[in-house]
Protein backbone atom coordinates (compact mmCIF):
# COMPACT_ATOMS: atom_id res chain seq x y z
CA UNK A 1 0.00 0.00 0.00
CA UNK A 2 2.66 2.51 1.08
CA UNK A 3 4.92 1.46 -1.78
CA UNK A 4 2.25 2.22 -4.33
CA UNK A 5 1.40 5.67 -3.04
CA UNK A 6 2.91 8.30 -5.26
CA UNK A 7 1.81 11.45 -3.49
CA UNK A 8 4.82 13.19 -2.05
CA UNK A 9 7.23 10.68 -3.54
CA UNK A 10 10.29 11.82 -5.45
CA UNK A 11 11.62 9.76 -8.36
CA UNK A 12 15.21 10.70 -9.20
CA UNK A 13 15.89 10.92 -12.93
CA UNK A 14 17.60 13.08 -15.52
CA UNK A 15 14.83 14.91 -17.31
CA UNK A 16 13.95 18.45 -18.36
CA UNK A 17 11.32 18.53 -15.63
CA UNK A 18 13.84 17.42 -13.01
CA UNK A 19 16.22 20.11 -14.16
CA UNK A 20 13.61 22.83 -13.85
CA UNK A 21 13.78 25.38 -11.06
CA UNK A 22 11.25 24.55 -8.30
CA UNK A 23 9.98 28.13 -8.53
CA UNK A 24 9.00 27.76 -12.16
CA UNK A 25 7.44 24.37 -11.49
CA UNK A 26 5.34 25.79 -8.68
CA UNK A 27 4.24 28.71 -10.86
CA UNK A 28 3.53 26.32 -13.71
CA UNK A 29 1.31 24.03 -11.66
CA UNK A 30 -0.50 26.95 -10.11
CA UNK A 31 -1.09 28.50 -13.53
CA UNK A 32 -2.18 25.15 -14.93
CA UNK A 33 -4.86 24.89 -12.25
CA UNK A 34 -6.33 28.14 -13.61
CA UNK A 35 -5.80 27.35 -17.28
CA UNK A 36 -7.65 24.05 -17.01
CA UNK A 37 -10.86 25.93 -16.37
CA UNK A 38 -10.70 27.71 -19.72
CA UNK A 39 -11.41 24.48 -21.62
CA UNK A 40 -15.05 23.80 -22.38
CA UNK A 41 -15.28 21.70 -25.53
CA UNK A 42 -13.74 18.70 -27.22
CA UNK A 43 -10.95 20.61 -29.01
CA UNK A 44 -9.82 22.52 -25.93
CA UNK A 45 -9.84 19.41 -23.73
CA UNK A 46 -7.96 17.64 -26.50
CA UNK A 47 -5.25 20.31 -26.38
CA UNK A 48 -4.98 19.93 -22.60
CA UNK A 49 -4.68 16.15 -22.82
CA UNK A 50 -1.92 16.42 -25.41
CA UNK A 51 -0.11 19.03 -23.30
CA UNK A 52 -0.31 16.90 -20.14
CA UNK A 53 0.89 13.83 -22.02
CA UNK A 54 3.81 15.86 -23.30
CA UNK A 55 4.67 16.86 -19.73
CA UNK A 56 4.36 13.28 -18.47
CA UNK A 57 6.68 12.03 -21.18
CA UNK A 58 9.24 14.74 -20.62
CA UNK A 59 9.33 13.92 -16.89
CA UNK A 60 10.72 10.42 -17.63
CA UNK A 61 8.72 9.03 -14.71
CA UNK A 62 7.98 5.38 -15.63
CA UNK A 63 4.40 5.25 -16.94
CA UNK A 64 3.46 2.03 -15.18
CA UNK A 65 4.63 3.60 -11.94
CA UNK A 66 2.68 6.80 -12.50
CA UNK A 67 -0.59 5.14 -13.51
CA UNK A 68 -0.18 2.30 -11.04
CA UNK A 69 0.09 4.90 -8.29
CA UNK A 70 -3.02 6.69 -9.49
CA UNK A 71 -5.32 3.65 -9.24
CA UNK A 72 -7.26 5.13 -6.39
CA UNK A 73 -7.71 8.32 -8.38
CA UNK A 74 -9.07 6.31 -11.33
CA UNK A 75 -11.85 5.03 -9.12
CA UNK A 76 -12.67 8.54 -7.95
CA UNK A 77 -12.74 9.77 -11.54
CA UNK A 78 -15.01 6.90 -12.53
CA UNK A 79 -17.28 7.73 -9.63
CA UNK A 80 -17.61 11.39 -10.74
CA UNK A 81 -18.34 10.22 -14.25
CA UNK A 82 -21.14 7.92 -13.12
CA UNK A 83 -22.64 10.59 -10.89
CA UNK A 84 -22.83 12.96 -13.84
CA UNK A 85 -24.26 10.31 -16.14
CA UNK A 86 -27.15 9.66 -13.84
CA UNK A 87 -27.92 13.05 -12.43
CA UNK A 88 -27.57 15.48 -15.33
CA UNK A 89 -30.87 15.55 -17.18
CA UNK A 90 -30.27 17.90 -20.09
CA UNK A 91 -30.03 17.52 -23.85
CA UNK A 92 -31.17 14.57 -25.87
CA UNK A 93 -31.63 11.07 -24.58
CA UNK A 94 -28.96 8.87 -26.03
CA UNK A 95 -29.56 5.69 -24.11
CA UNK A 96 -32.51 4.21 -22.26
CA UNK A 97 -32.85 0.89 -20.55
CA UNK A 98 -35.43 0.29 -17.89
CA UNK A 99 -35.22 3.17 -15.43
CA UNK A 100 -31.71 4.13 -16.56
CA UNK A 101 -31.72 7.13 -18.86
CA UNK A 102 -28.55 8.80 -20.05
CA UNK A 103 -28.66 12.25 -21.58
CA UNK A 104 -26.19 13.74 -24.02
CA UNK A 105 -25.26 16.62 -21.72
CA UNK A 106 -24.68 14.22 -18.86
CA UNK A 107 -22.20 12.23 -20.88
CA UNK A 108 -20.39 15.34 -22.06
CA UNK A 109 -20.22 17.01 -18.66
CA UNK A 110 -19.23 13.78 -16.98
CA UNK A 111 -16.35 13.19 -19.32
CA UNK A 112 -15.13 16.79 -19.20
CA UNK A 113 -15.25 17.16 -15.44
CA UNK A 114 -13.57 13.83 -14.71
CA UNK A 115 -10.96 14.64 -17.31
CA UNK A 116 -10.29 18.02 -15.70
CA UNK A 117 -9.98 16.39 -12.30
CA UNK A 118 -7.64 13.74 -13.67
CA UNK A 119 -5.37 16.22 -15.45
CA UNK A 120 -5.05 18.33 -12.32
CA UNK A 121 -4.02 15.33 -10.24
CA UNK A 122 -1.57 14.25 -12.90
CA UNK A 123 0.14 17.64 -13.07
CA UNK A 124 0.44 18.06 -9.30
CA UNK A 125 1.83 14.52 -9.03
CA UNK A 126 4.40 15.41 -11.65
CA UNK A 127 5.51 18.34 -9.50
CA UNK A 128 6.19 16.20 -6.45
CA UNK A 129 7.59 13.30 -8.46
CA UNK A 130 10.25 15.44 -10.11
CA UNK A 131 11.08 17.83 -7.26
CA UNK A 132 12.64 16.93 -3.91
CA UNK A 133 10.64 18.14 -0.92
CA UNK A 134 13.48 20.41 0.12
CA UNK A 135 13.52 22.02 -3.34
CA UNK A 136 9.80 22.64 -3.06
CA UNK A 137 10.41 24.23 0.34
CA UNK A 138 13.13 26.47 -1.08
CA UNK A 139 10.92 27.39 -4.00
CA UNK A 140 8.03 28.34 -1.73
CA UNK A 141 10.32 30.34 0.55
CA UNK A 142 11.67 32.44 -2.30
CA UNK A 143 8.35 32.86 -4.06
CA UNK A 144 6.71 34.04 -0.85
CA UNK A 145 9.60 36.34 -0.01
CA UNK A 146 7.63 39.54 -0.72
CA UNK A 147 5.21 38.55 2.06
CA UNK A 148 7.99 39.18 4.59
CA UNK A 149 7.20 42.86 4.21
CA UNK A 150 3.81 42.33 5.80
CA UNK A 151 5.54 40.39 8.62
CA UNK A 152 4.46 36.98 7.34
CA UNK A 153 6.97 34.47 8.85
CA UNK A 154 8.15 33.01 5.55
CA UNK A 155 11.61 31.95 6.72
CA UNK A 156 10.26 30.35 9.88
CA UNK A 157 7.65 28.38 7.96
CA UNK A 158 10.22 27.15 5.46
CA UNK A 159 12.57 26.13 8.27
CA UNK A 160 9.73 24.31 10.00
CA UNK A 161 8.95 22.47 6.79
CA UNK A 162 12.54 21.46 6.18
CA UNK A 163 13.00 20.27 9.76
CA UNK A 164 9.81 18.23 9.57
CA UNK A 165 11.03 16.68 6.33
CA UNK A 166 14.33 15.84 7.95
CA UNK A 167 12.67 14.18 10.92
CA UNK A 168 10.05 12.08 9.10
CA UNK A 169 12.38 9.09 8.54
CA UNK A 170 13.78 9.44 12.07
CA UNK A 171 10.29 9.35 13.58
CA UNK A 172 9.38 6.39 11.37
CA UNK A 173 12.38 4.49 12.73
CA UNK A 174 11.41 5.47 16.25
CA UNK A 175 7.80 4.34 15.73
CA UNK A 176 9.09 1.02 14.56
CA UNK A 177 11.33 0.70 17.62
CA UNK A 178 8.54 1.59 20.06
CA UNK A 179 6.19 -0.84 18.33
CA UNK A 180 8.68 -3.63 18.80
CA UNK A 181 9.26 -2.67 22.42
CA UNK A 182 5.52 -2.61 23.13
CA UNK A 183 4.94 -5.86 21.25
CA UNK A 184 7.53 -7.42 23.54
CA UNK A 185 5.38 -6.20 26.45
CA UNK A 186 2.34 -7.94 25.01
CA UNK A 187 0.58 -5.15 23.09
CA UNK A 188 -0.99 -6.40 19.87
CA UNK A 189 -0.94 -3.96 16.98
CA UNK A 190 -2.30 -6.19 14.25
CA UNK A 191 -5.35 -8.36 14.51
CA UNK A 192 -8.04 -8.28 17.16
CA UNK A 193 -11.20 -6.19 17.16
CA UNK A 194 -11.04 -2.56 16.02
CA UNK A 195 -11.63 -1.26 19.52
CA UNK A 196 -8.61 -3.17 20.82
CA UNK A 197 -6.48 -1.99 17.97
CA UNK A 198 -7.33 1.65 18.60
CA UNK A 199 -6.48 1.14 22.25
CA UNK A 200 -3.13 -0.31 21.20
CA UNK A 201 -2.23 2.97 19.50
CA UNK A 202 -2.07 4.80 22.83
CA UNK A 203 1.06 3.06 24.15
CA UNK A 204 2.59 3.87 20.79
CA UNK A 205 1.65 7.54 20.61
CA UNK A 206 2.57 8.56 24.14
CA UNK A 207 6.26 7.55 24.00
CA UNK A 208 6.43 8.98 20.50
CA UNK A 209 5.10 12.34 21.69
CA UNK A 210 7.32 12.53 24.73
CA UNK A 211 10.31 11.57 22.63
CA UNK A 212 9.48 14.26 20.09
CA UNK A 213 9.31 16.99 22.71
CA UNK A 214 12.70 15.98 24.02
CA UNK A 215 14.06 15.98 20.49
CA UNK A 216 12.60 19.41 19.82
CA UNK A 217 14.21 20.85 22.93
CA UNK A 218 17.62 19.38 22.19
CA UNK A 219 17.43 20.43 18.57
CA UNK A 220 16.59 24.00 19.58
CA UNK A 221 19.65 24.09 21.85
CA UNK A 222 21.87 22.63 19.13
CA UNK A 223 20.60 25.20 16.64
CA UNK A 224 21.21 28.07 19.00
CA UNK A 225 24.69 26.77 19.80
CA UNK A 226 25.45 26.94 16.09
CA UNK A 227 24.51 30.58 15.99
CA UNK A 228 20.90 30.42 14.79
CA UNK A 229 19.13 33.70 15.53
CA UNK A 230 16.28 33.85 13.05
CA UNK A 231 16.19 34.66 9.37
CA UNK A 232 17.86 38.05 9.64
CA UNK A 233 21.32 38.25 8.11
CA UNK A 234 21.36 34.62 7.01
CA UNK A 235 22.89 33.56 3.74
CA UNK A 236 21.73 30.60 1.64
CA UNK A 237 23.72 27.50 0.83
CA UNK A 238 21.30 25.84 -1.56
CA UNK A 239 20.84 27.86 -4.71
CA UNK A 240 18.06 27.86 -7.23
CA UNK A 241 18.88 28.42 -10.88
CA UNK A 242 16.42 29.73 -13.41
CA UNK A 243 17.40 28.29 -16.78
CA UNK A 244 16.24 28.34 -20.37
CA UNK A 245 13.99 25.29 -19.76
CA UNK A 246 12.07 27.24 -17.16
CA UNK A 247 11.34 30.15 -19.44
CA UNK A 248 10.42 27.85 -22.33
CA UNK A 249 8.07 25.75 -20.19
CA UNK A 250 6.25 28.82 -18.92
CA UNK A 251 6.01 30.22 -22.47
CA UNK A 252 4.57 26.92 -23.63
CA UNK A 253 1.82 27.17 -21.05
CA UNK A 254 1.07 30.72 -22.16
CA UNK A 255 0.75 29.49 -25.75
CA UNK A 256 -1.58 26.72 -24.59
CA UNK A 257 -3.73 29.21 -22.68
CA UNK A 258 -4.02 31.47 -25.74
CA UNK A 259 -4.95 28.50 -27.91
CA UNK A 260 -7.62 27.48 -25.41
CA UNK A 261 -9.15 30.97 -25.49
CA UNK A 262 -9.15 30.81 -29.25
CA UNK A 263 -10.85 27.43 -29.57
CA UNK A 264 -13.26 27.54 -26.65
CA UNK A 265 -16.92 27.84 -27.47
CA UNK B 1 49.58 26.60 28.22
CA UNK B 2 50.06 29.65 30.37
CA UNK B 3 47.36 32.23 29.84
CA UNK B 4 43.85 30.96 30.54
CA UNK B 5 41.59 31.01 27.49
CA UNK B 6 38.47 30.60 29.55
CA UNK B 7 38.11 31.60 33.12
CA UNK B 8 35.09 30.78 35.21
CA UNK B 9 34.89 32.66 38.47
CA UNK B 10 32.61 31.77 41.38
CA UNK B 11 29.72 30.78 39.18
CA UNK B 12 26.37 29.91 40.75
CA UNK B 13 23.49 28.64 38.70
CA UNK B 14 20.00 27.33 39.42
CA UNK B 15 17.38 26.16 36.90
CA UNK B 16 14.08 27.97 37.08
CA UNK B 17 11.68 26.36 39.52
CA UNK B 18 14.42 24.17 41.00
CA UNK B 19 15.38 24.17 44.68
CA UNK B 20 18.94 22.90 44.36
CA UNK B 21 21.68 24.87 42.71
CA UNK B 22 22.92 22.97 39.64
CA UNK B 23 26.28 24.75 40.05
CA UNK B 24 27.63 26.14 43.30
CA UNK B 25 30.62 28.47 43.42
CA UNK B 26 32.48 26.86 40.56
CA UNK B 27 35.80 28.43 39.60
CA UNK B 28 38.16 27.04 37.02
CA UNK B 29 40.52 27.97 34.24
CA UNK B 30 40.83 26.41 30.84
CA UNK B 31 44.14 26.89 29.03
CA UNK B 32 44.83 27.38 25.39
CA UNK B 33 45.52 24.10 23.58
CA UNK B 34 44.79 21.69 26.41
CA UNK B 35 42.49 18.68 26.51
CA UNK B 36 40.34 18.97 29.61
CA UNK B 37 38.13 16.11 30.74
CA UNK B 38 35.18 16.82 33.02
CA UNK B 39 33.78 13.87 34.94
CA UNK B 40 31.12 13.50 37.60
CA UNK B 41 28.04 11.48 38.50
CA UNK B 42 24.71 11.91 36.69
CA UNK B 43 23.24 15.27 37.58
CA UNK B 44 26.50 16.68 38.91
CA UNK B 45 26.19 19.71 36.64
CA UNK B 46 28.49 18.87 33.75
CA UNK B 47 26.03 19.67 30.98
CA UNK B 48 24.93 22.78 32.83
CA UNK B 49 28.52 23.99 32.88
CA UNK B 50 28.76 23.39 29.14
CA UNK B 51 25.56 25.34 28.55
CA UNK B 52 26.88 28.26 30.57
CA UNK B 53 30.06 28.30 28.51
CA UNK B 54 28.02 28.67 25.37
CA UNK B 55 25.66 31.28 26.73
CA UNK B 56 22.69 28.94 26.50
CA UNK B 57 22.14 29.81 30.17
CA UNK B 58 23.56 32.65 32.23
CA UNK B 59 25.07 32.40 35.70
CA UNK B 60 23.11 33.81 38.59
CA UNK B 61 26.28 34.95 40.27
CA UNK B 62 29.91 35.00 39.17
CA UNK B 63 31.44 35.69 35.77
CA UNK B 64 32.73 33.85 32.74
CA UNK B 65 35.53 35.27 30.62
CA UNK B 66 36.21 33.83 27.18
CA UNK B 67 39.31 35.14 25.43
CA UNK B 68 39.12 38.91 25.64
CA UNK B 69 35.38 39.00 26.23
CA UNK B 70 33.24 38.66 29.29
CA UNK B 71 30.29 36.42 28.48
CA UNK B 72 27.09 38.46 28.77
CA UNK B 73 23.89 38.73 26.78
CA UNK B 74 25.53 41.43 24.67
CA UNK B 75 28.64 39.46 23.79
CA UNK B 76 27.09 36.02 23.53
CA UNK B 77 26.98 35.98 19.72
CA UNK B 78 30.67 36.82 19.61
CA UNK B 79 31.74 34.30 22.25
CA UNK B 80 29.60 31.61 20.65
CA UNK B 81 31.78 31.86 17.57
CA UNK B 82 34.76 30.84 19.70
CA UNK B 83 33.13 27.73 21.12
CA UNK B 84 31.71 24.79 19.20
CA UNK B 85 29.51 22.22 20.91
CA UNK B 86 28.90 18.59 20.06
CA UNK B 87 26.05 17.00 22.00
CA UNK B 88 25.20 13.48 23.02
CA UNK B 89 22.37 12.45 20.73
CA UNK B 90 23.53 12.20 17.11
CA UNK B 91 20.00 12.62 15.75
CA UNK B 92 18.89 15.61 17.74
CA UNK B 93 21.64 17.92 16.54
CA UNK B 94 21.32 17.15 12.85
CA UNK B 95 19.42 20.14 11.47
CA UNK B 96 19.89 19.86 7.70
CA UNK B 97 18.13 17.45 5.38
CA UNK B 98 21.47 16.26 4.00
CA UNK B 99 25.04 16.12 5.28
CA UNK B 100 26.14 19.20 3.35
CA UNK B 101 23.07 21.20 4.40
CA UNK B 102 23.76 20.35 8.02
CA UNK B 103 27.34 21.58 7.85
CA UNK B 104 26.17 24.68 6.00
CA UNK B 105 23.52 25.49 8.63
CA UNK B 106 25.93 27.16 11.05
CA UNK B 107 27.63 29.02 8.20
CA UNK B 108 24.29 30.32 6.93
CA UNK B 109 23.50 31.56 10.41
CA UNK B 110 26.71 33.53 10.46
CA UNK B 111 26.05 35.10 7.07
CA UNK B 112 29.07 33.55 5.33
CA UNK B 113 29.07 34.13 1.57
CA UNK B 114 28.11 31.18 -0.58
CA UNK B 115 31.42 30.67 -2.38
CA UNK B 116 33.18 30.43 0.94
CA UNK B 117 30.49 28.18 2.36
CA UNK B 118 30.96 25.63 -0.42
CA UNK B 119 34.68 25.56 0.27
CA UNK B 120 34.32 25.31 4.04
CA UNK B 121 31.66 22.59 3.84
CA UNK B 122 33.89 20.49 1.65
CA UNK B 123 36.99 21.14 3.73
CA UNK B 124 35.49 20.36 7.09
CA UNK B 125 33.85 17.18 5.81
CA UNK B 126 37.21 16.11 4.45
CA UNK B 127 38.76 16.59 7.87
CA UNK B 128 36.31 14.15 9.45
CA UNK B 129 36.56 11.76 6.48
CA UNK B 130 32.96 12.26 5.47
CA UNK B 131 33.50 13.99 2.13
CA UNK B 132 31.99 11.05 0.26
CA UNK B 133 28.66 11.55 2.02
CA UNK B 134 27.78 15.11 0.93
CA UNK B 135 24.32 14.24 -0.37
CA UNK B 136 23.38 11.59 2.19
CA UNK B 137 20.39 11.99 4.45
CA UNK B 138 20.81 11.53 8.22
CA UNK B 139 18.80 8.31 8.44
CA UNK B 140 21.23 6.68 6.05
CA UNK B 141 24.18 7.32 8.38
CA UNK B 142 25.46 5.45 11.44
CA UNK B 143 25.63 7.19 14.80
CA UNK B 144 29.39 7.63 14.53
CA UNK B 145 29.06 9.12 11.07
CA UNK B 146 26.41 11.55 12.30
CA UNK B 147 28.68 12.61 15.16
CA UNK B 148 31.49 13.20 12.69
CA UNK B 149 29.15 15.39 10.65
CA UNK B 150 28.30 17.26 13.86
CA UNK B 151 32.03 17.81 14.40
CA UNK B 152 32.42 18.99 10.81
CA UNK B 153 29.57 21.47 11.38
CA UNK B 154 31.42 22.78 14.40
CA UNK B 155 34.85 23.10 12.81
CA UNK B 156 33.37 24.74 9.70
CA UNK B 157 32.80 27.70 12.03
CA UNK B 158 36.49 27.65 13.05
CA UNK B 159 36.09 27.82 16.82
CA UNK B 160 39.04 27.88 19.22
CA UNK B 161 37.37 25.59 21.70
CA UNK B 162 35.35 22.48 21.09
CA UNK B 163 33.09 21.15 23.84
CA UNK B 164 32.04 17.51 23.67
CA UNK B 165 29.10 16.79 25.95
CA UNK B 166 29.16 12.98 26.11
CA UNK B 167 29.52 13.09 22.35
CA UNK B 168 30.59 9.46 22.14
CA UNK B 169 28.34 7.91 24.77
CA UNK B 170 25.70 6.69 22.33
CA UNK B 171 28.21 5.08 19.98
CA UNK B 172 29.62 1.59 19.81
CA UNK B 173 33.35 1.16 20.62
CA UNK B 174 34.35 1.50 16.99
CA UNK B 175 32.30 4.64 16.39
CA UNK B 176 33.70 6.07 19.62
CA UNK B 177 37.28 5.43 18.57
CA UNK B 178 36.64 6.98 15.14
CA UNK B 179 35.19 10.12 16.63
CA UNK B 180 37.92 10.51 19.24
CA UNK B 181 40.63 10.02 16.64
CA UNK B 182 39.10 12.71 14.49
CA UNK B 183 39.08 15.07 17.46
CA UNK B 184 42.69 14.28 18.33
CA UNK B 185 43.79 15.02 14.78
CA UNK B 186 41.87 18.27 14.66
CA UNK B 187 43.34 19.35 17.95
CA UNK B 188 46.85 18.72 16.64
CA UNK B 189 46.25 20.42 13.30
CA UNK B 190 44.47 23.52 14.54
CA UNK B 191 45.77 23.96 18.08
CA UNK B 192 42.26 23.64 19.37
CA UNK B 193 41.27 23.43 22.97
CA UNK B 194 39.08 20.44 23.80
CA UNK B 195 36.70 20.20 26.73
CA UNK B 196 35.37 16.69 26.94
CA UNK B 197 32.53 15.81 29.28
CA UNK B 198 32.54 12.06 29.62
CA UNK B 199 31.65 9.00 31.62
CA UNK B 200 34.32 7.02 29.81
CA UNK B 201 37.26 7.01 32.19
CA UNK B 202 39.65 5.40 29.73
CA UNK B 203 39.03 8.43 27.56
CA UNK B 204 39.40 10.84 30.46
CA UNK B 205 42.69 9.17 31.35
CA UNK B 206 44.12 10.39 28.07
CA UNK B 207 43.31 14.03 28.80
CA UNK B 208 45.90 16.61 29.84
CA UNK B 209 43.91 17.60 32.86
CA UNK B 210 40.79 16.42 34.65
CA UNK B 211 38.04 18.06 36.63
CA UNK B 212 35.73 16.18 38.96
CA UNK B 213 32.33 17.68 39.67
CA UNK B 214 30.23 16.53 42.58
CA UNK B 215 26.72 17.82 43.27
CA UNK B 216 27.33 21.04 41.39
CA UNK B 217 30.66 21.74 43.06
CA UNK B 218 34.19 21.44 41.85
CA UNK B 219 35.47 18.47 43.79
CA UNK B 220 39.01 18.12 42.48
CA UNK B 221 41.18 19.12 39.60
CA UNK B 222 44.48 17.64 38.47
CA UNK B 223 46.23 15.42 36.00
CA UNK B 224 44.61 12.04 35.32
CA UNK B 225 47.35 10.38 37.43
CA UNK B 226 46.54 12.59 40.39
CA UNK B 227 42.80 12.11 40.02
CA UNK B 228 42.91 8.34 39.75
CA UNK B 229 45.10 8.15 42.85
CA UNK B 230 41.93 9.15 44.70
CA UNK B 231 40.71 5.65 44.10
CA UNK B 232 38.10 4.85 46.78
CA UNK B 233 37.05 8.49 46.96
CA UNK B 234 36.06 8.40 43.30
CA UNK B 235 34.02 5.28 43.86
CA UNK B 236 32.19 7.05 46.67
CA UNK B 237 31.34 9.88 44.26
CA UNK B 238 29.66 7.36 42.02
CA UNK B 239 32.56 7.14 39.59
CA UNK B 240 34.66 4.22 38.60
CA UNK B 241 38.39 3.92 37.99
CA UNK B 242 39.98 2.70 34.77
CA UNK B 243 40.66 -0.98 34.46
CA UNK B 244 44.52 -0.81 34.39
CA UNK B 245 44.49 1.33 37.55
CA UNK B 246 42.30 -1.21 39.27
CA UNK B 247 44.53 -4.10 38.20
CA UNK B 248 47.75 -2.43 39.32
CA UNK B 249 46.19 -1.69 42.68
CA UNK B 250 45.12 -5.31 43.11
CA UNK B 251 48.57 -6.53 42.03
CA UNK B 252 50.17 -4.31 44.62
CA UNK B 253 47.85 -5.71 47.28
CA UNK B 254 49.06 -9.18 46.29
CA UNK B 255 52.61 -8.06 46.88
CA UNK B 256 53.62 -7.75 43.26
CA UNK B 257 55.74 -4.62 42.94
CA UNK B 258 54.02 -2.42 40.37
CA UNK B 259 55.64 0.95 40.89
CA UNK B 260 52.77 3.31 40.07
CA UNK B 261 49.19 3.21 38.91
CA UNK B 262 49.24 2.83 35.18
CA UNK B 263 46.62 4.64 33.17
CA UNK B 264 46.99 2.64 30.00
CA UNK B 265 46.96 -1.07 29.51
CA UNK B 266 50.07 -0.95 27.31
CA UNK B 267 52.18 0.78 29.97
CA UNK B 268 51.07 -1.71 32.61
CA UNK B 269 51.79 -4.69 30.36
CA UNK B 270 55.21 -3.24 29.51
CA UNK B 271 56.08 -2.92 33.19
CA UNK B 272 54.85 -6.46 33.96
CA UNK B 273 56.71 -8.32 31.24
CA UNK B 274 59.98 -6.53 31.92
CA UNK B 275 59.69 -6.71 35.72
CA UNK B 276 61.87 -9.81 36.06
CA UNK B 277 64.57 -8.90 33.57
CA UNK B 278 65.27 -5.75 35.60
CA UNK B 279 66.49 -7.80 38.56
N1 LIG C 1 16.29 21.84 31.89
C1 LIG C 1 16.38 21.63 33.20
N2 LIG C 1 15.43 22.11 34.04
C2 LIG C 1 15.52 21.90 35.36
N3 LIG C 1 16.51 21.25 35.96
C3 LIG C 1 17.49 20.75 35.20
C4 LIG C 1 17.47 20.91 33.78
N4 LIG C 1 18.57 20.32 33.27
C5 LIG C 1 19.25 19.81 34.33
N5 LIG C 1 18.61 20.07 35.49
C6 LIG C 1 19.07 19.68 36.82
O1 LIG C 1 20.33 20.26 37.02
C7 LIG C 1 21.21 19.34 37.65
C8 LIG C 1 22.47 19.17 36.83
O2 LIG C 1 22.14 18.60 35.58
P1 LIG C 1 23.16 18.36 34.40
O3 LIG C 1 22.36 18.02 33.20
O4 LIG C 1 24.08 19.50 34.31
O5 LIG C 1 23.94 17.06 34.90
P2 LIG C 1 25.05 16.21 34.17
O6 LIG C 1 26.25 16.25 35.03
O7 LIG C 1 25.21 16.65 32.78
O8 LIG C 1 24.43 14.77 34.23
P3 LIG C 1 24.50 13.57 33.17
O9 LIG C 1 25.77 12.83 33.46
O10 LIG C 1 23.32 12.75 33.50
O11 LIG C 1 24.46 14.16 31.81
C9 LIG C 1 20.44 18.06 37.84
O12 LIG C 1 20.04 17.99 39.17
C10 LIG C 1 19.26 18.19 36.93
O13 LIG C 1 18.14 17.59 37.49
MG1 LIG D 1 24.79 15.78 30.82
Amino acid sequence: MMDKMIFGRYIPAESPLHRMDPRSKLILVFAFVCVVFIANNAITYGILVVYTLFMVLSSKVPLHFLFGGLKLVFWLVLFTLILHLFFTKEGEIIFQWGWVTIYEEGLKKGIFISLRFFLLILMTSLLTLTTTPIEITDGIEILLDPLKRIKFPVHELALMMSISLRFIPTLMQETDKIMKAQTARGVEFSGGPVKERIKAIIPLLIPLFIGSFKRAEELAIAMEARGYRGGEGRTRYRQLRWGLVDTLMLLLLVVIAVALFFFRS
Amino acid sequence: MNKPLVSIEHVHFKYEGQEEYALKDVSLQIYDGEWLAIVGHNGSGKSTLAKLLNGLQYPEKGRIQIGELELTEDTVWETRKLIGMVFQNPDNQFVGTTVQDDVAFGLENNGILREEMVERVENSLKQVQMEAFLQQEPHQLSGGQKQRVAIASVIALRPQIIVLDEATSMLDPRGREEVLNVIRELKEDHDMTVISITHDLEEAAKADRMIVLNRGQLYREGTPEEIFQLDEELVKLGLDIPFPVKISKMLREKGIPVSKSYLSEEALVAQLWTSHSGK
